[in-house]
């Protein structure tokens, strides 16, 4: 998932640099959709298998990056068999769920600031049209640190709902929600002028 | 130095601090009072997130209305809500992050980083994810990640009013011996037990300027007058 599942080592895969991983992720992924054949999945598996041992992370990390997808997998890989045949249906979905563990293997094996800075340089001729790349790259630290804020409060906004018996009602959790995100919001952006991040 | 001079400011047309002049010298000074009387403003003032409407603020002699910027590197802010002043996913980055544009080398970074994590009792959680803390812990980190960038005064806006006793005690030890001046705002009036000097704001206006005993006297006092029965 998206909230920094980043852990610690010392292998080469934690060792080499933040870019060059994000430009094998790139090509990897290139690659394997453009062949996008049982095959190639097989041999993208394989690839990533490997280096998930590489990195130090067993079978069991693997599979709990690309659990989310089960159910999007489970829904789609019978759909694809039955228009398009097996073949199609083991290289669409296998594709996506290979690709997807590549990345969650790059996010496992990096920090997110180095991942940011990677990002912030390679935006940075889009200085020349008026973008800031440092401002591009703490935009997503800030949507990635939000997101297990929004969900706390997601939980709390169901619990204070359910406390006072509206379990059924949208608006008794989605104004709280509302509410609570733009107030967030509000703070960080006072805390962070308050780092002096803006000036 | 903080200096005040003449300050008053309003939200829209509604004066929220009038006529406030003090010099702020002393190495411990409280501020006090009931909910909306101004604190909050008054501290935002200090460092420039609140620029006043007439009169000045001066740091050092700087003006937080014309060197913001300035003034906030020798001004670190505190905030109650730790998940709000918490931005990267982990302890080590969110700390590493206050330091982004000081031109420091990776090693010396990591090495700043660790210190202070380790002095906050935080070092064995360089790793973890941030949100994963319990909220003291949290509310160190965001103690950590403003006082890695050594400013020479820090003002907190009710530091430990969401934390539990044990907590709230562990933050409050940890201000107790920093050696930059601080300046806090607090409901929580144990903490200023000592402290020489304690404004107590009602209303907009300071009221009271003295040691800790009299100023929360007068503070009691003034909650208590407006009692109903
Ligand atoms: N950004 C703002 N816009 C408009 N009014 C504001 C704003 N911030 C504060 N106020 C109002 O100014 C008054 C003083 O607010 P302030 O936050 O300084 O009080 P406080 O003493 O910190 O209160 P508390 O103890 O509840 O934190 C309040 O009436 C508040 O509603
Ligand atoms: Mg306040």
């Amino acid at each position: 998932m998206l909230t920094s599942t980043f852990r610690p080592g010392a292998s080469l895969l934690h060792r080499s640099g933040a870019g060059a991983k994000l430009l094998g992720l790139l090509v990897f992924s290139t690659v394997l959709v453009a062949f996008q054949s049982p095959l190639a999945v097989l041999a993208g598996f394989a690839l990533v298998a490997g280096l998930y041992g590489l990195g130090g992370f067993g079978p069991r990390t693997l599979v709990a990056q690309v659990w989310p997808l089960r159910w999007f997998v489970l829904c789609l890989l019978p759909f694809q068999w039955w228009t398009a045949g097996w073949q199609v249906a083991v290289a669409v979905v296998g594709t996506l769920v290979v690709a997807v563990a590549g990345a969650a293997l790059v996010t496992l094996a990096t920090r997110v600031t180095d991942l940011l800075d990677v990002i912030a340089r390679v935006l940075e001729p889009a200085r020349a049209v008026g973008v800031d790349p440092e401002r591009v790259a703490l935009l997503l630290a800030l949507t990635i640190r939000a997101v297990p804020v929004i969900a706390g409060t997601l939980h709390e906004a169901r619990d204070a709902r359910r406390a006072r018996g509206l379990e059924r009602s949208t608006r008794a959790l989605v104004t709280p929600i509302v509410v609570r995100t733009i107030r967030h919001a509000d703070r960080v952006g006072e805390a962070l002028a308050a780092r002096g991040i803006d000036d | 130095m903080i200096q005040i001079q003449g300050v008053s400011h309003r939200y829209g047309d509604r004066e929220v601090l009038s006529g406030v002049d003090l010099s702020l010298g002393e190495d411990r000074i409280g501020v006090v009072g009931a909910n909306g009387s101004g604190k909050s403003t008054l501290a935002r003032l200090l460092n420039g997130l609140v620029v006043p409407t007439t009169g000045r603020v001066l740091v050092d002699g700087m003006d937080t209305a014309r060197d913001g910027a300035g003034v906030r590197r020798k001004v670190g802010f505190v905030f109650s809500d730790p998940d709000a002043q918490i931005v990267m996913p982990t302890v080590a980055e969110d700390v590493a992050f206050s330091l982004r544009r000081h031109g420091l080398g990776k090693a010396e970074v990591a090495d700043r980083v660790g210190g202070i994590l380790a002095r906050f009792g935080l070092g064995g959680h360089l790793d973890h994810p941030a949100h994963l803390l319990s909220s003291g812990q949290k509310q160190l980190l965001a103690l950590a990640s403003v006082l890695v960038t050594e400013p020479e005064i820090l003002v907190c806006d009710e530091p430990t009013t969401l934390l539990d006793l044990r907590n709230s005690r562990q933050v409050a030890d940890l201000l107790e011996g920093l050696t930059q001046q601080v300046i806090m705002v607090t409901h929580d009036l144990d903490l200023l037990a000592g402290w020489a000097r304690v404004l107590v704001v009602n209303e907009g206006q300071v009221v009271q300027d003295g040691p800790a005993e009299q100023s929360i006297g007068r503070y009691k006092a003034l909650m208590g007058a407006g009692r109903p029965c």
